[in-house]
């Protein structure tokens, strides 16, 4: 009985806040919010918006930062399947994209930012050899004007995130035999690869670009660390109003919060365009039955830019971990001239909490997640319907920018009396984990043989018998990887934290994050570090405890 | 194991849009194997999936099918006590040996440890219990297979081309230990073929089906 409610459930967890919380933000937005004296609809929260300097530029940055992020990490991933597929670096960066992948954003921003900042690793490598920098040069590298470090952070995040999804859709293809016939046609691997592969994988991967364009448009957590600050993008400026101390800023934040809805629309209507674009471009290239030219350098590209983009996120690891056990390090000196222990063991002291609080919420979501996930899968084997069509809705939270419904969540609970806790929080990370737990589990849990379950049951076992002793089981490793997957979605969380715990509940990745405006970089490291090593922890348990449940079953080795 | 069961198919009727795929109204004896041969598409799996009670939504069927003078027709697949054999052994790769034998086991039965240890040696396999079942060749895997399914005490048993993926070697002794067994516990049986072979070494009538 509980099963047949679980898909509603899981859509009306996943909607139901959206709605609310966009409406909140719409009814501020035009002035109307009793509890705080806005009585009668007004444009004044408008006319405010548009009075704040740099706002056009501020929107500007956001609008562009998150085309180009998508259409670099786009390109990248694509031809790096075209030049790689096969290939020893092809296995290589297989088994690596789950690791990148679990890396918080805040900790990959960090790391980027210790290796291009004036002082960081990348100019000490260089100096004084190369550049004759004696100290630290006075340039804007991190946080520039432009977004460009925010840019190349986010990009070495989405690619591994892209990579992954396209990865799970390539095996319907056949990529394999399209490549072998259109190479028997004359056509370098390649070209083959992007001529014949890349226009039927790109409609699998739709959702998940869709995803990445609203993300890169709304980031909150990498634009405080690496975006521009004057005027910083839409979406940490729309953060500030939210939580200054003057309630009336809210009026303002909500017109922010509905601008930015409308910035990461008009976003997604342009890349819209782009594929368009795109298309007829490809179409033309396609038509005109090149077989070679070009072949060598697809192949350096492709290759290469994968190798930076996994290079720059392990190198900012690294810098991360030096940094954060540095004793004296004067500027051109390549490493510290000492290693101290002091910093840990500053930090570990106030670690405790946050660390608590970090996997408490990110343990709590993910059970309910699976559980939900887990019930809704059932439900489809026994019913024998899926739903695919409300697929789209599970990504729903992945494309409406976080920034513009939170915030009237926020507004919503504060009606209700409900007090910042731990659960509140769990609630708010539910929503980002549940799509991700869904999608990396449900692969596997259809392509399960019926005939095991028709076998079970003409043994006797019940349908929930079933599930406990056939189903759950068998897919013990799918169902640990979807789970450290939710586990490190939800310990990345910045945004729905913060807001939902208004600044009361510290997690190692908002504590690290608010780090950022410190600027104490020993201190940093130690943060960043302990937040990117937290989503390793769930995927060495989901890897190695069915290793060790099935040491003695070669039957279940090779599972996924 | 030794209650003779019976298993009666009446003016069972299976379409598909409108199509009759197969149309039986027979009686099967306690011990009795009788086969239903017929090219693919002839809807041979159709009838085993019916009567195991998976069949598709898309399939109507009409007819009503009697397990020792009870009506299952419209129970569930779990307690129809019909049982089925595979194509494939398909011993649970998560259990060991033992582990697949004692899965059908009734929950009531005493000892079960002990009847599991016979059975293992019925089947010339005793001491495998803790095996993992990946680590058996195929004959001992499809003996596992049949002896799970009889300690799962079905009361009609249903076969699916169970010896097409066996070296013919071994498909001789499979036939000759499935058919034997069958017999010995008085079960009603149906097999679903297109190997002839399978028919003569069941001996009991063919009804042949057409595409």
């Amino acid at each position: 009985m509980m099963l047949r409610l679980a898909p509603m459930l899981i859509v009306t967890l996943l909607v139901a806040p959206i709605l609310a919380g966009l409406a909140m933000a719409l009814l501020p937005a035009f002035g109307y919010l009793p509890a705080l004296g806005g009585e009668a609809f007004s444009l004044a929260p408008w006319r405010a918006l548009a009075a704040q300097p740099g706002i056009g530029r501020s929107v500007a940055i956001s609008l562009a930062g998150g085309l180009v992020a998508t259409a670099i990490s786009l390109s990248v991933v694509l031809l790096y399947l075209a030049a790689a597929s096969g290939s020893r670096l092809d296995r290589w960066i297989r088994r690596l994209v789950s690791p990148l992948l679990s890396i918080p954003h805040a900790a990959a921003a960090f790391g980027l930012a210790f290796l291009i900042a004036p002082s960081g690793l990348l100019a000490r490598l260089a100096s004084p050899s190369m550049t004759g920098w004696e100290r630290p040069p006075d340039l804007l590298i991190v946080q520039d004007p432009w977004g460009l470090s925010l840019i190349a952070g986010l990009v070495i995040k989405e690619v591994p995130f892209l990579l992954l999804m396209s990865l799970a859709a390539l095996p319907q293809l056949d990529a394999e035999r399209r490549v072998a016939m259109a190479r028997s046609l004359g056509y370098r691997p390649a070209i083959a690869w992007l001529k014949v592969v890349a226009p039927a994988l790109y409609p699998l991967i739709r959702l998940p670009v869709f995803a990445v364009v609203a993300y890169a448009s709304s980031v909150v957590d990498v634009a405080m660390i690496l975006g521009p600050t004057l005027p910083p993008t839409l979406a940490v400026s729309i953060l500030t109003w939210f939580s200054d101390p003057d309630l009336d800023q809210r009026f303002l934040a909500s017109a922010g919060a509905i601008l930015q809805l409308g910035v990461t629309a008009t976003a997604l209507l342009a890349w819209w365009g782009l594929e368009r674009l795109m298309a007829s471009l490809m179409k033309a290239w396609i038509a005109r039955g090149g077989r070679r030219r070009g072949e060598t350098s697809l192949h350096l590209t492709g290759k290469l830019w994968i190798l930076l983009a996994t290079g720059v996120a392990f190198a900012g690891l690294g810098g991360l971990a030096i940094t954060s056990v540095a004793g004296f390090w004067r500027f051109p000196e390549a490493l510290p001239r000492s290693v101290t222990p002091d910093h840990w063991a500053q930090a570990l002291p106030a670690l405790g909490g946050p660390l608590a609080s970090t996997a408490l919420i990110a343990l709590g979501a993910t059970l309910l997640a699976a559980v939900l996930v887990l019930a809704a899968l059932e439900n489809e084997q026994r019913t024998g319907r899926t739903a695919s069509k409300a697929l789209w809705l599970l990504y729903l939270p992945l494309i409406v920018p976080q920034i513009a419904f939170l915030f009237g969540l926020v507004v919503v609970m504060e009606q209700l009396g409900t007090r910042p806790t731990h659960g509140l929080i769990i609630f708010g990370h539910l929503l980002f984990v549940l799509p991700y737990v869904f999608l990396s589990l449900s692969e596997a849990y259809r392509r399960i043989d019926p005939r095991w379950t028709r076998l079970a049951l003409t043994l006797g076992a019940s349908r929930n018998a079933v599930f406990w002793r056939v189903r759950l089981p068998m897919l013990l490793a799918p169902l640990l990887t979807a789970c450290a997957v939710g586990l490190a979605v939800s310990i990345g969380q910045y945004l729905p934290t913060q807001l939902l715990g208004a600044g009361r509940v510290t997690t190692v990745t908002t504590e690290a994050v608010s780090l950022a405006a410190g600027g104490n970089r020993r201190v940093i490291g130690v943060w960043a570090l302990v937040q990117a090593c937290l989503p390793l922890v769930g995927f060495v348990i989901a890897i190695g405890l069915p290793k060790l449940l099935w040491s003695n079953r070669r039957g279940m080795q090779g599972a996924p | 194991m030794t209650t003779p069961h019976r298993l009666e198919l009446r003016d069972v009727r299976i379409q598909l849009s409108g199509k009759t795929l197969v149309s039986l109204d027979t009686p099967i004896a306690p011990g009795e194997v009788l086969t239903v041969m017929g090219p693919s598409g002839s809807g041979k799996s159709t009838l085993l999936a019916y009567l195991a009670g998976f069949l598709a939504p898309e399939f109507q069927a009409s007819g009503r099918v009697l397990l020792d003078g009870r009506d299952i027709t419209a129970l569930p697949a779990e307690r129809r006590g019909i049982g089925l054999l595979f194509q494939d052994p398909l011993l649970f790769p998560h259990l060991s040996v033992a582990g697949n034998l004692r899965f059908g086991m009734p929950r009531a039965g005493a000892d079960k440890a002990a009847r599991v240890d016979q059975a293992l040696a019925h089947i010339g396999l005793a001491g495998f219990g803790e095996r993992d079942p990946a680590t058996l060749s195929g004959g001992q895997k499809a003996r596992v297979a049949l002896m799970r399914l009889l300690l799962s005490a079905p009361c009609a048993v249903l076969l699916d081309e169970p010896f097409s993926k066996l070296d013919t070697h071994l498909r001789q002794a499979m036939r000759r230990l499935v058919f034997d067994r069958l017999r010995e516990a008085g079960l009603p049986s149906l097999l679903v073929t297109h190997d002839r072979e399978d028919a003569e070494a069941a001996g009991g009538r063919v009804i042949e089906l057409s595409s």
